[in-house]
């Protein structure tokens, strides 16, 4: 006899036609909202979570609408001219988005990012071909954006930048196309919307077609509590070197996450859900279940940018087991 | 004896914005303590309630990260150049 579980997934015998397509572009977006069903155990039955899976994207992250939309417009205005480079600042992927599309359609790529980034993202980067650049350690991202700066001075007519903190195609992204897959994808029936910031493209793009929808759709944040943190893909605004599209007045609340109860969500994702996210996925999780808790109905909708894959030789995994040990798992939330 | 600490963004708050520092110590652990006395309230944003370095905090000595090393015991000479790295905000 099968576990109940199991009883019910045989039971539904699903199955999906596959996708046939001309071009690796055409893989970016439409990725599928997966219902979190077990985490949430003890929440008001009226309360749904879904996690829209953006590690689906073929450059495996939620960076490839932005990149794509702003690499089209860079080419429809005529600023992509033919024997341009795509250069831009990135902790990781919005480079390898960057890196992917560049190879697609015969650009060269060069990214800045800081030398601490996750050696897969390296590695990824470099299998794509592209350039990359290494800014201090110790400055983080924005020290990436500044060094990105200084190149480009050097040197303006030979690169097209799509400068992801301040190109407001960066956040129209989402609101072409994450934002209504969303709506859609609940057939209208979203109540509550949670993201991370990183750039902000994604809360402000899907925000802001969500809230035309439906004004009363809650749209709410998700970033670190300090401003060293472990959450790698998200900014402190507070601290950071604020983007350009970010205007913290179309949210309704801002949700701080520390990095161990982010830490802790990806341990559970993996082993009670059976999906293996990044940090940044984490902490949305964490903030979505602690909004679930609070409310007698909702469908509540977040999005993890990543699979986590890229982070398994970060320190999210160094010594994971002598605070989680599997199948005893202790939390703080 | 006197070793150079370089400081990330996120803490330079503590040393009115100096990237870099001097500091002294033994080991690690004292170097952290003598860095509370001079800056105080850094200790408890690079160590965790019970004392040990926070997860996603990397420390290292001449470029070794010390959980390769003997952590927080990990002994220091004069001279020596110490770095506190953070992990990586977004985008």
């Amino acid at each position: 006899m099968a576990n109940p579980t199991a009883a019910r997934w045989i039971a539904s015998e699903r199955f999906r036609e596959p996708k046939k397509v001309e071009s690796v572009l055409d893989l970016v977006g439409e990725t599928p909202l997966l219902e979190i069903r077990k985490i949430p155990e003890g929440i008001s039955p009226g309360v749904r979570i879904f996690a829209k899976l953006e590690g689906m994207n073929p450059g495996g992250s939620v960076k490839d609408r932005p990149a794509l939309k702003m690499i089209q417009e860079g080419i429809k205005s005529g600023k992509l001219a033919a024997g341009k480079t795509i250069i831009d600042s990135t902790s990781g992927n919005t480079g390898i988005a960057l890196a992917m599309i560049g190879r697609v359609l015969d650009y060269p790529v060069e990214l800045v990012m800081p030398s601490n980034v996750s050696a897969e993202r390296k590695r990824i980067i470099g299998a794509y071909g592209a350039k990359v650049t290494y800014s201090d350690q110790l400055e983080g991202s924005d020290g990436a954006i500044r060094l990105c700066r200084k190149i480009l001075e050097q040197n303006p007519d030979k690169y097209f930048k799509p400068d992801q903190y301040f190109n407001p195609m960066n956040s129209q992204a989402h609101y072409e196309t994450t934002g209504p897959e969303v709506y859609r994808q609940t057939a209208g029936r979203i109540t509550h919307f949670i993201a991370g910031i990183g750039t902000s493209g994604t809360i402000m793009g899907a925000g802001r077609y969500l809230k035309e929808k439906n004004s009363k759709i809650r749209v709410i944040a998700v970033e670190p509590d300090d401003a060293l943190h472990g959450l790698e893909g998200l900014k402190h605004m507070a601290t950071s070197i604020v983007p350009g599209i970010y205007h913290e007045d179309a949210l309704d609340e801002k949700i701080p996450a520390t990095t161990e109860d982010a830490y802790a969500m990806v341990y559970r994702l993996a082993q009670e859900e059976g999906i293996l996210v990044g940090q940044s996925s984490g902490a949305a999780m964490h903030a979505t279940l602690q909004i679930a808790r609070k409310l007698r109905s909702g469908v509540l909708v977040t999005i993890f940018p990543d699979f986590g894959d890229k982070y398994l030789t970060t320190n999210l995994w160094v010594g994971w087991r002598d605070r989680m040990s599997v199948g005893n798992l202790k939390f703080s939330i | 004896m006197s070793v150079r600490v370089r400081m990330p963004t996120p803490l330079r708050k503590f040393t009115n914005g100096a990237d870099e520092v001097a500091a002294q110590g033994q080991n690690v652990r004292a170097l952290v303590d003598d860095l509370e006395k001079s800056y105080p309230g850094i200790k408890e944003r690079i160590c965790d309630e019970t004392g040990k370095i926070r997860r996603f905090v990397n420390v290292y000595v001449n470029g070794d990260d010390i959980r390769f090393l003997q952590n927080l015991e990990t002994s220091l000479k004069e001279g020596d150049n110490i770095s506190i790295v953070p992990a990586i905000a977004g985008g």
